[in-house]
């Protein structure tokens, strides 16, 4: 199914039913955001696996698509679904500019320039308060109906509508990576020259996968905004630029699972940790160290060595 | 009155100033920055927390042991530097070998360790320092007052980038450092200890970083996030002056300094992003940044 | 269902909130739990963290909550300035039985969980966020905003130095709605005062270390106040650098318009002499709030408590005696009955004496205009201010007709 393989097709049933039983085990607005930030970080992944390409700008991205989504059901009254389609076509179209941008430079000149570009939309984000609260955010963002008909107001019915679009966006992940252009995409990380001079334009491929990571930050970033009902400067600072990163490489750099166990490390440990204080930042910290010394392949790389699969 | 687009003339000769001031800061920030990715191709994200415990020892070395301001200028260093050896010995080694961004996101995470142990320990208000009394006192500029103290610091930036660069560009040792780092095996062969040069780099830059936070601790509320607000500028003061280039990261860093001084007279809302402006500008037309050799 | 839902989630809230133990002890008496929200890691742990915490327990042994029959429980969390995590670890609280959340600095994030309150029916205390939004726009049944907001503090400050014969006025701002807001509240007090605004500079938040730049503009405009509409580390900032460019020395005076004991005690008399601000409760202004502040300190010996934690103090106390009022069954079940019973009632605490709840939320008391001591003026620790002026409740908060709360019937 999808061109899964066998140990893919366990996990991705182990995932579907995790996700249907999630919301009556654990509580439901985590398992969301666990979800939207899982969707965040395939989309990193995608650049980070993929291309091999470190980007510390993404949450550009991801804020812009709840700004978009937030406003335009806050203040417009729209539904979530054009809010969040919306957010999504808004991250595509940053994408496309700042990809087009910084899609040629290297390794650290091209985390430099993401970061740089990431700077001046949140710039934007705190100087134009009309379009996003400044510091206060966009507060109060109604859940509404859903394509007017179905209201979305009790967290197990925006549960399902979640459950979707991260189901969709892993499916539609896994169909990118291994689809003929995700292998030309991979021939091109592991040889450019190479593939360059088989005729491929690497650029472009690089290019493309920008701009899904992009659109797959906006569709998350929106998503949340729905979910939280509250968008602020906090969804686009640097930290959560870091933070994206922090998930993809705690679940493993080019895993297909990796970004999923990530993004729930993270969130566990940002709600788990509340009680601890001052020693959150300390042991965050810990853990990117430790991960970088001995745990390089991340948990679900690791698995995947040990198991010899790709997971 | 000289009026230049609406502002004074003796306005806009403070602002140079005070921005070559800033710049002293980014100046010795990035030169370590830049030693270190030149000499171990490390991205020291833990710049930013060195400067701010440099800052703290210079602090603790007064409260606790009564060591004033010119002492600390040479303890405080020498305490980080070491500090620097034993993390490198630790941590930072074991990763030469892998890519780049490895050494990033370890430094990141060394940053965070840092700087949450410091809220933890100080709280987050921070801690006072005060200038010596012989550098306290405001000079008459005719165009401007200018705090002693500010005016020593650029003075001692100036010397301290004068010396690091002609000491890695123009001795004998600094021909040995950058020979390492070209063709570490080479070296070896004559009888170098090149992973001993390499840990001493290490500690020298942060070294660096130290002294500068020590110089800082006098003008800036001395509390944990003190490089972390930084970090961002520095890196970009690297990145746009060559990554790896010492004389490019000094002169970006005064330059910047002055950009940034202009910029709070005529768009003081803009005067944290337009370092960011700058850099897209600068990689989008000279991908080695002003002064770096294209890999 | 219901019940082994509410356990599982309770479970899941395990590690932040122990809550397992409240919901099975809920059964057998008067259990209460209260959960402070607030900032243990980042730039305001000082003036919430475990300050408050302290204060909200002492307020539960000044109550006597214990020989009154009340098992009341206390939990913490740090919202590290996420909206998102402080909004999601508010809402895992109500769901597993904590009836009020407490302190919360950071207006984005206080905001966000007065929203949470009112969806879930709990009681909701802020004293610790500035933002007048709280009892304007965004206010509701569920929310008291306690100790102080920016109105109060624009106006006790800016009237008083007006008054004082600080006519023209340069304003050094930080630009987020909460500098924005406190530099035009202030301007519109100085203005009616009689007073005039030369001039000012927004410099970007939080990117900003150093100030040299806007206070040599500012001591080139010639105004006689230098109005500082920012907190935290970044006042600290500006008014340790304007004492080395000689701003305070030639003559200008400084304005904090949020400044807290705190920051006062980082920065050193040597610095922060001479300062005017307004705060609504000092430690050292009566008997009575050095008693209390002799009671907490145990708690808190390295950090004496500034207004915003002593709301929490005066703001458990209340809701004790409101949920007393009503009874234990009414205030496990309705946030809103035990507001309205705040509301109802006048409170009386050694922190802030005799002041009361209005109808929009606000809490309502004095505030205090203190003047920073000389070095040689403060003889005992922390004792730091000089009482200058007192501004009475009705006039140092916004009349209720103007701020647009929807609670407030025409």
């Amino acid at each position: 199914m999808f061109g899964l393989t066998r140990h893919q097709l366990l996990g991705f049933a182990v995932l579907v039913v995790v996700v249907i039983a999630a919301p009556f085990v654990l509580y439901p607005i985590v398992v969301m955001q666990v979800m939207c930030y899982a969707i965040f970080a395939m989309g990193t992944n995608l650049l980070m696996g993929s291309v091999g390409l470190l980007s510390l700008g993404q949450a550009a991205y991801f804020g812009l698509g709840g700004y978009v989504a937030g406003y335009l059901v806050e203040s417009l009254g729209l539904t979530p679904e054009v809010g969040i389609i919306a957010g999504a076509l808004a991250g595509a179209a940053l994408g496309t500019v700042f990809g087009w941008l910084s899609i040629r430079r290297q390794t650290i000149y091209f985390a430099m320039i993401t970061l740089a570009l990431a700077q001046i939309i949140y710039f934007f984000a705190v100087q134009l308060t009309d379009f996003t609260g400044g510091e206060n955010g966009i507060q109060g963002i109604p859940r509404g109906k859903l394509f007017d008909v179905f209201p979305l107001t009790r967290d197990l019915a925006i549960y399902v509508v979640v459950a979707v679009i991260f189901l969709a966006a892993f499916l539609f992940v896994y169909r990118v990576v291994h689809s003929p252009f995700g292998q030309v995409v991979k021939a091109i990380r592991d040889n450019e020259p190479r593939a360059i001079s088989l005729g491929y334009k690497a650029t472009n491929y690089k290019w493309v996968i920008f701009i899904l990571a992009a659109t797959l930050a906006g569709i998350a970033g929106g998503t949340k905004a729905m979910v939280m009902g509250i968008q602020t400067l906090s969804d686009v600072g640097t930290s959560v630029s870091g933070l994206v990163v922090l998930m993809v490489l705690l679940g493993g750099i080019g895993t297909i699972f990796g970004p999923i166990i990530g993004a729930l490390i993270v969130v566990a440990m940002q709600y788990y940790l509340a009680p601890f204080g001052a020693w959150v930042v300390v042991i965050q910290g810990a853990i990117f160290m430790i991960c970088v010394l001995v745990f390089r392949r991340g948990i679900i790389g690791e698995l995947a060595y040990r198991l010899r699969a790709e997971l | 009155m000289v009026m230049i687009f609406g502002k004074p003339l003796p306005l806009l000769f403070g602002q140079l100033l005070l921005g070559i001031i800033n710049g002293s800061f980014y100046a010795m920030l990035s030169m370590g920055l830049a030693i270190i990715f030149g000499l171990l191709n490390i991205i020291n994200f833990a710049h930013g927390a060195m400067f701010m415990v440099g800052a703290f020892v210079a602090w603790g070395l007064f409260t606790y042991l009564g060591i004033g301001f010119w002492a600390a200028l040479v303890c405080a260093p020498i305490i980080v530097g070491v500090f620097g050896l034993l993390l490198e010995r630790a941590f930072i080694r074991r990763i030469y070998k892998l890519d780049i961004l490895y050494g990033l996101l370890l430094t990141f995470g060394m940053a965070q360790v840092l700087q949450g142990l410091a809220t933890n320990y100080f709280g987050s208000s921070g801690v006072s320092y005060n200038a010596p009394n012989a550098l306290s006192g405001v000079l008459k500029l005719g165009f401007m007052y200018l705090p002693v103290y500010r005016g020593f610091v650029v003075v001692a930036a100036i010397i301290i980038c004068f010396v690091t660069w002609f000491a890695v560009e123009k001795t004998r040792l600094g021909a040995l450092l950058r020979a390492a780092t070209e063709n570490p095996s080479l070296v070896q062969s004559f009888g170098v200890n090149v992973p001993r040069l390499i840990a001493l780099t290490f500690g020298a830059g942060v070294a660096l970083a130290a002294l500068a936070g020590v110089l800082a601790a006098p003008l800036y509320s001395v509390n944990p996030d003190m490089g972390a607000q930084l970090i961002d500028t520095v890196f970009a003061v690297v990145v746009i002056g060559g990554m790896g280039s010492i004389g490019g990261a000094i002169l970006t860093g005064f330059g910047l300094g002055i950009i940034e001084g202009f910029t709070d007279v005529f768009y003081p809302q803009g005067s944290a992003v337009v370092v960011f402006v700058v850099m897209a500008i600068v990689l989008l037309a000279r991908p080695a940044g002003l002064f770096g050799k294209v890999a | 269902m219901d019940v082994t839902r509410r356990t599982i989630l309770g479970s899941a809230a395990a590690a932040t909130a122990a809550s397992l133990p409240i919901l099975k002890a809920r059964a057998a008496g008067k259990f209460l739990t209260i959960g402070v929200c607030s900032d243990f890691s980042g730039t305001y742990s000082d003036v919430g963290g475990e300050t408050s915490v302290a204060c909200v327990r002492q307020a539960l042994e000044d109550y006597g909550a214990t020989a009154k029959g009340y098992n009341v429980k206390v939990i913490k969390g740090d919202h590290q300035n996420k909206p998102d995590v402080g909004a999601g670890l508010a809402r895992q609280w109500f769901d597993s039985g904590v009836d009020l959340l407490i302190d919360v600095p950071n207006s984005a994030v206080g905001l966000a969980i007065a929203g949470v309150a009112a969806a879930k029916n709990k009681a909701y205390i802020n004293s610790n966020a500035a933002t007048s939004a709280l009892t304007g726009p965004k206010c509701n049944a569920n929310t008291i905003h306690w100790t102080y907001d920016t109105y109060m503090l624009s106006h006790s400050t800016g009237g008083a130095m007006v008054a004082a014969g600080g006519k023209s006025w340069y304003f050094i701002t930080a630009n987020y709605a909460f500098g924005q807001l406190l530099r035009d509240q202030t301007s519109a007090v100085i203005k009616a005062a009689g007073g005039t605004v030369v001039g000012g500079v927004a410099y970007p938040f939080p990117q900003t270390t150093d100030f040299s730049s806007f206070l040599v503009q500012a001591q080139s405009s010639g105004a006689q106040v230098l109005g500082l509409a920012n907190a935290g580390k970044d006042t600290v900032n500006s008014i340790k650098q304007a004492h080395q460019f000689g701003i305070t020395q030639s003559g200008m005076k400084i304005a904090g318009l949020l400044i807290y004991l705190n920051d006062v005690h980082g920065m050193g008399l040597d610095i922060a002499q001479g300062l005017v601000l307004t705060e609504s409760f000092y430690w050292n202004m009566n008997d009575k709030t050095r008693a209390f502040t002799k009671r907490v300190l145990p708690k808190t010996p390295n950090n004496y408590p500034s207004m915003a934690q002593a709301g929490c103090y005066s703001g458990t106390l209340h809701f004790m005696k409101a949920v007393d009022a009503i009874g234990i069954d009414a205030a496990n079940k309705s946030g809103i009955a035990i507001v309205e019973q705040m509301k109802k009632m006048p409170t009386d605490d050694d922190a802030f004496g005799h002041c009361s709840v209005r109808e929009d939320g606000r809490f309502m008391c004095p505030s205090y205009l203190f003047r920073v001591k000389k070095p040689g003026e403060s003889n005992i620790p922390w004792d730091y201010y000089d009482l200058l002026h007192t501004t009475p409740a009705d006039q140092t908060f916004a009349p209720l007709a103007t701020e647009g709360c929807p609670l407030v019937k025409a």
